[in-house]
């Protein structure tokens, strides 16, 4: 036993104690609590990782019977292995950083104890998503970082803006686990358990279209829940939350939750080449989609948020093309540099007292050195410049997809030219030229620093970790061609988007706005993120809303249905009313009545007997 | 004792009752302490036909037997099996806490406020152990009179109105269910030369198809018009919204049960032809669909808080009759569990409503808004019966709807593909309400120095919620309560069932393809 359990129940316990009694604590304690928990499932998790002996299969543990129905059962099952390692190191590592980050950030916040007990719950949760043994385990971790993110993005519910973000997400996702739930219930019927060991084992020979059809309602689930097209939407709203809660959920961890899980059932999908092919194109399309979104976007957490869609679509396409070490090596990378850049956009809406657009910024790396070195770190990781750390996963997922379809592989590149350039715009726009704004910029305290220092070197050196190489046992990838042309361009793409930046913000400035005036239309429709939002809204809310009330509620329900029921009500009062009339409390006339009923009834036996 | 136990169960309320009449109506508080007193020790007695059942019995446990009415064969016959020692926890739990709840909400004839209540539990307790469908019959109608009067004296503006609806509709739907076991009591006759009430003697019965399809109408208005089923739902918001808090709870928590439970216990195993013809179960199924879908969205659209929630009850009933009509444990079993869960997740939205109706004395959402800001506590607590109610993993929700759905699918892929929009819908209506009543500022002066929960409130809450979580964590005490009795049901109703279904189970194992495959579809 290495008591798995620890792992998760750590965060769970610090929810716990901050959440029933952080009100009457401390600071200083709600603190310890909320770090102190993760950073003992931190240690946990490397103490796990060097405790396992034999890497070839899963280490379960198996602790109760959690659903028992006739046939099905499904276990409190948790289980580690060379995947969940990498997921596991990286939730609680860049999570702890992103603990300690926010005990600076969030320093002057109210309801502070609720924030940390609401970021240990989401632990909770992700680390359980990571540890199950079966799927509807790790859909209840699924569930539950979804539940967090709606708590976390309403963290200052006051602001309707901020609630409706949060609504917006548990709905969206909602439609996710849709795909999610029939998957499961076809799997149980297909495979009579929805354990992961029972199910892989028995992929060999199962219909292939049903494999499919699981493959694909299990990828709608990853779209809600990791951003995808048609399911992406949710996630610029999103940023109305914190900035730590941007860096740790939709970042670093939550939103790579629908790449674990696909990765996670890559039997199913090596099973399923079509689904696998609809993996590759809707990560290749959200990839290049959002990424144009991001290039005009003048928020600075909507930049960053695009991006994340934009490196997500990244992921599956490494998934699809059948990379999936690649995708999980990007995933561990992309959570470096994308969680340094969220946290250093924070520490600059720190110092400018809560601006976030670009436009009011500028000139602020006199002001903010430390926050901008580290964040040029991130720039030139996200941008695959060599040697630093996303060269080397964007660079091994685009080798696979060159190997696997060269037109992919283009538009990759392309995806990371303009990744390059909407990064240093922001960049650019934020810490060169001179300031543009009113408040009174200031670099942030150690505390905040330290965790971005941290990042920066992983975000620099993390390229290094030999992550395909520990996962290839898993995997089974075929060691791809190498070709240098390939690299080399997606190098040169990179640095040409930083070029084009630094030619756009910093050496020619007005030439950006110039190009914007004169494809007005193209820059509208781009700024207005193709209209998506408004098409949903169109197609799909309104309907539901009029729809519901208009004709259900007030026609079906109150007209016809309530309608003939009080219809019958009232026709019974008005057969009431006309017998009523008998009852006229005049004595001659019940005399009348008696006489007349007494002739009928006589007339009656009469006719009666005659016909006899 | 434990001879006698179920009885001293069923009247225990009764005699609470019989000593609360003794009270001078002056005394209030002397009233309500004992109310209350004798509602706890209504669900203390309970307890024990928890630690005492054998689960892994097949047939009714604690069983009482004895004539009654010689004359027409009927009997005094009570005993439990797994689905019914669960309503009747249900009923005792749930029945207590609406007490408590109404400490300080009823002020006008508290005497006979809390004599309608305790004679309620009885007659709720009844339905559920009843073994003898004649005696089945009394308490149903003895429930109908208590919760007449609750609304009609205790209620809102249109309780008269909500009153006589909800007496109206009840009252034709039980003739006609009357008309069907009086057709099984004369068959029964023609057939066995005597004449007996029991079910387990009806069950003996041999009917033909048709006449077993006319009975399974006759019984289904009657059920599905307390369940209740579309279309015949529109006594419900009329009557939640005019009742008072602690009738609210009670009449979703339990008495909607009392239908669900009528087809379990009488539908299924005494038509059991009739319960797998294509066109009735197409119908039921059907029916219970729209019911989640519609209900859901109709939910949606509402201004006033209760109705929303009654609504948001139609749409959970659904899930509970497909579960039935999937007619697999998995769907079944699936469907008992989600009527607890639905007695305590509704339960609690009902208290959340009562108590800042007590304070305000308004339903409408829109007279809310920021409340989290003035009622952390309240917040909480509703934010826990939110997500219990929408289906949260690890709340209770979560296993009722999931097994539910688990065995729609294997009975009928599409059933669960639709069904499932209504989980999507479902937590669509919570957050919204949530958003509209807790979130954001406060928008209306008169909220702004609201109590939060008091001690008393949280007594009533606390226990609810200990509950979800608990079936929500580990569900296991209840699946195994349930299996013998489900197995029974689903037996009868398809013999043979389980013969395929184990060999399906081996096949199914690692390994060997597919056989599965035809064990989900029927």
């Amino acid at each position: 036993m290495l008591h798995l359990w620890l792992i998760p129940a750590l965060p769970l316990a610090g929810f716990l104690i901050n959440g029933l009694a952080g009100r009457r604590l401390p600071k200083a304690l709600v603190n310890a609590v909320g770090i102190g928990s993760v950073a003992l499932s931190f240690l946990w998790v490397l103490k796990t990782v060097l405790a396992v002996e034999a890497w070839d299969a899963a280490h379960v543990e198996r602790y109760f019977t959690w659903i028992e129905s006739g046939d099905f059962r499904v276990g409190f099952d948790l289980a580690v292995d060379r995947l969940s390692t990498v997921m596991l190191l990286v939730v609680t590592g860049v999570g702890l950083l992103i603990h300690i980050y926010s005990a600076g950030y969030m320093a002057h916040e109210g309801g502070y104890y609720r924030f940390f007990a609401y970021l240990n719950l989401f632990m909770f949760f992700m680390l359980l998503l990571v540890l199950a043994a079966n799927y509807l385990l790790l859909f209840v971790g699924w569930e539950g970082v979804g539940l967090c993110s709606y708590l976390l993005i309403g963290f200052w519910f006051l602001k309707k803006s901020a609630s409706n973000a949060a609504n917006k997400a548990f709905i969206v996702n909602r439609i996710g686990d849709f795909g999610f739930l029939l998957a499961m219930f076809l799997m149980v019927v297909t495979f009579g358990s929805l354990d992961f060991g029972t199910v892989f084992g028995a992929v060999e020979g199962k219909p292939p279209g049903t494999l499919t059809l699981i493959a694909l309602l299990l990828m709608l689930g990853a779209a809600g829940k990791s951003a995808q097209v048609p399911l992406y939407v949710w996630l610029p709203d999103a940023m109305e939350g914190p900035t730590p809660v941007s860096a740790l959920i939709h970042a670093a961890t939550m939103v790579t939750a629908g790449v674990y899980m696909v990765s996670r059932s890559w039997l199913l999908y090596t099973h399923a080449p079509g689904a696998l092919e609809v993996v590759a194109c809707v990560g290749l399309f959200t990839a290049v989609f959002s990424a144009t979104i991001g290039l005009v976007q003048t928020d600075l957490k909507k930049i960053f948020a695009y991006s994340t869609v934009s490196q997500l679509g990244y992921m599956f396409l490494g998934l699809g093309v059948g990379a999936f070490s690649a995708g999980i090596f990007h995933l561990m990378t992309h959570a470096f540099f994308k969680a340094l850049l969220f946290l250093g956009a924070g520490s600059v809406i720190h110092a400018l007292a809560g601006e976030q657009d670009i436009r009011n910024m500028g000139g602020l790396r006199k002001h903010t050195p430390w926050t901008f070195l580290t964040l040029m770190c991130a720039g030139v990781a996200i941008a695959g410049i060599p040697p630093f750390s996303g060269f080397h996963s964007k660079d091994a997922i685009l080798l696979a997809a060159l190997h696997h379809a060269p037109w992919m592989y283009w538009v990759g590149v392309i995806t990371a030219a303009m990744t390059a350039f909407y990064v240093f715009r922001a960049l650019f726009l934020t810490f060169f030229g001179r300031y543009r704004g009113s408040a009174h910029p200031h670099e942030s305290p150690a505390v905040m620093l330290a965790p971005l220092a941290v990042l920066a070197g992983l975000s620099l050196a993390g390229g290094y970790f030999p992550v395909t190489h520990w996962l290839d046992p898993v995997f089974h990838t075929e060691e791809g061609s190498h070709a240098a042309w390939a690299v080399w361009t997606s190098v040169a793409a990179g640095l040409s988007g930083i070029a084009l930046a630094y030619l756009f913000y910093v050496a020619r400035p007005g030439l950006a706005d110039a190009l914007a005036s004169s494809l007005r239309g193209l820059y509208t429709l781009i700024y207005n993120k193709y209209f998506v939002d408004e098409m949903y809204d169109t197609a799909v809310v309104r309907p539901v809303v009029s729809g519901s009330r208009g004709f259900l509620w007030k026609v079906v329900d109150a007209g016809i249905i309530d309608g003939a029921v009080n219809g019958i009500g009232a026709r019974a009062r008005d057969i009431g009313g006309l017998l009523r009339l008998l009852q006229s409390g005049n004595i001659r006339n019940y005399a009348a009545w008696v006489v007349a009923g007494s002739i009928l009834m006589i007339l009656g036996i009469g006719m009666w007997g005659g016909a006899r | 004792m434990d001879r006698h136990l179920l009885s001293i169960v069923l009247f225990a309320p009764l005699a609470g009752l019989l000593v609360l009449l003794l009270i001078p109506s002056s005394n209030r508080t002397l009233i309500r302490v004992w109310a209350n007193v004798a509602a706890f020790a209504g669900f203390l007695v309970s307890l024990p036909l928890v630690f005492r059942f054998d689960k892994s019995a097949a047939g009714f446990q604690f069983v009482e037997s004895m004539d009654w009415i010689p004359s027409l064969g009927v009997k005094y016959a009570i005993g439990i099996d797994g689905i019914s020692l669960l309503l009747v926890m249900l009923t005792t739990v749930v029945g207590f806490l609406a007490i408590l709840s109404s400490w300080s909400a009823i002020d006008t004839h508290v005497k006979e406020y809390y004599a309608m209540f305790l004679l309620q539990q009885t007659g709720i307790i009844g339905v559920f152990v009843a073994l003898d469908f004649f005696l089945f019959y009394v308490f149903w109608e003895v429930v109908l009179v208590p919760m007449y009067f609750i609304i009609g004296v205790w209620g809102g503006p249109r309780k008269l109105y909500a009153a006589i609806k909800f007496f109206l509709y009840t009252v034709a739907g039980s003739v006609l269910m009357l008309l069907g076991i009086l057709t099984l009591y004369f068959q029964h006759y023609q057939q066995f030369g005597f004449y007996t009430f029991e079910i387990a003697e009806l069950m003996k019965l041999n009917l033909p198809l048709g006449l077993e399809r006319w009975v399974f109408w006759a019984f289904f208005i009657g059920f599905a018009i307390k369940v209740p089923m579309f279309p015949f739902h529109t006594w419900l918001p009329d009557a939640h919204v005019e009742a008072p808090t602690a009738g609210s709870v009670i009449l979703a928590s339990i008495l909607l049960k009392m239908g669900t439970y009528g087809f379990i216990r009488f539908s299924l195993p005494l038509l059991p032809k009739a319960s797998i013809d294509q066109t009735i179960v197409g119908v039921l199924a059907a029916l219970s669909i729209v019911a989640i879908i519609y209900g859901a969205m109709v939910s949606l659209m509402q201004q006033d808080w209760k109705k929303l929630v009654a609504y948001s009850s139609v749409s959970h009933l659904g899930f509970c009759t497909l579960g039935i009509f999937a007619l697999n444990p998995n769907g079944i079993a699936g469907s008992v569990i989600q009527q607890i869960n639905h007695g305590i997740s509704t339960g609690m939205l009902f208290l959340i409503i009562g108590i800042v109706y007590e304070r305000r004395h308004t339903r409408e959402i829109a007279e809310y808004g920021g409340l989290g800001h003035v009622m952390p506590r309240y917040a909480t607590v509703f934010a826990i019966a939110m997500l219990s109610s929408a289906g949260l993993p690890l709340l209770n929700g979560f296993i009722g709807e999931f097994t539910i759905l688990q065995g729609a699918f294997e009975a009928n892929r599409a059933w669960a593909g639709f069904a499932v929009v209504g989980v999507v819908l479902g937590a669509a209506y919570l957050l919204w309400l949530y958003q509209r009543t807790i979130l954001g500022q406060v928008t209306n002066a008169k909220n702004l120095h609201l109590p939060d929960l008091n001690l008393r409130e949280m007594a009533v809450f606390l226990p609810l919620i200990a509950w979800a979580i608990w079936i929500g964590v580990y569900p296991k005490p209840y699946f195994d309560v349930l299996e013998k009795p489900v197995q029974q049901i689903v037996e009868r109703v398809r013999p043979g069932y389980y013969q395929a279904g184990t060999a399906n189970a081996r096949a199914a194992a690692p390994h060997s393809p597919s056989a599965a495959l035809e064990g989900g579809s029927r």
